[in-house]
């Protein structure tokens, strides 16, 4: 990895019953997530993907980016913006910002249908063969 | 109406989550995890775990039990049928593996109001059965319309 290189990208589309999936597995139940007709009422445009299903998804690109080992990931932080849903691909992309002390700095970018889902994500990564 | 900060530094309970191999799997097949130390004992051993970690995200599964109490805290007075994760940060230390105790305490850590939004962030800290570090959490609440 060198600065400005870009990691290669994560293509993933969530089929319609990954949010309740991710629900049993998180504890995460909100019906916003699992409910499509509670979420209409609410005024989203669907049941949405969890937030941090979509911030699982960067942690995985990161990671892999740095050879695949969870123990090379030391930090990540994300900004929520857009709503994900079901049925449609996520692409995450990023670059590597700087190169440091602490491990490589990864700038991404979460995002559906042209749509950011998270964005200003950063995460520090530090390959296990430094 | 401003936001009431009465509750920055307020700090909850400890709670204690037993890490066990099956939630492991359960969380790496639903996030797409294939690295196969997630799901085999033999693999996480080969590449030096003492049993089969968690992914670093595991840390929302952990996590749970403390947050939970401190967002719909109602001395916090979090609107919660407005409020959407606005921001998310992990800091990971010891990697965390089935068998393990991981303790997690949460704080309110700040309160305000920025262009009409109330901004709630908590942080937490998860330590393991030998006192160590496993990750250290920021999770950034908006409310809008306060």
């Amino acid at each position: 990895m060198n600065v400005g290189d870009a990691i290669p990208e994560l293509r993933v589309t969530p089929d319609r019953f990954l949010p309740h999936r991710y629900a049993g597995a998180s504890g995460d139940f909100n019906p916003i997530h699992i409910d499509k007709e509670f979420a209409t009422q609410v005024g989203l445009p669907g049941n949405i993907l969890h937030g941090l299903y979509g911030m699982a998804l960067v942690a995985r690109a990161t990671t892999a980016a740095g050879g695949g080992d969870p123990r090379s990931l030391r930090r990540l932080s994300v900004q929520f913006r857009g709503m994900g849903l079901p049925e449609q691909e996520i692409v995450v992309t990023g670059s590597v910002v700087e190169a440091g002390e602490q491990g490589f700095t990864i700038d991404t970018v979460a995002e559906q249908s042209g749509n950011q889902i998270i964005k200003n994500a950063q995460a520090v990564v530090a390959p296990a063969s430094r | 109406m401003p936001v009431d900060t009465s509750a920055k530094g307020k700090s909850y309970a400890p709670f204690a989550y037993e890490v066990g191999k099956e939630k492991i799997r359960e969380y790496a097949q639903a996030v797409g995890e294939d690295n196969p130390v997630y799901f085999d004992r033999e693999a996480a051993l080969a590449a030096g775990f003492r049993d089969v970690p968690a992914p670093p995200m595991f840390a929302v599964v952990y996590s749970a039990g403390a947050m939970g109490p401190a967002i719909v805290d109602p001395e916090v007075g979090i609107n919660l049928m407005m409020m959407v994760h606005g921001g998310q940060e992990f800091v990971w230390g010891e990697p965390v593996c089935s068998g393990d105790t991981i303790t997690t305490v949460a704080e309110c850590k700040d309160i305000y109001e920025k262009d009409g939004k109330g901004f709630y962030v908590f942080e937490s800290v998860s330590t393991n059965q030998n006192g160590d570090e496993v990750v250290r959490a920021t999770w950034t609440n908006i409310v809008r319309g306060v």
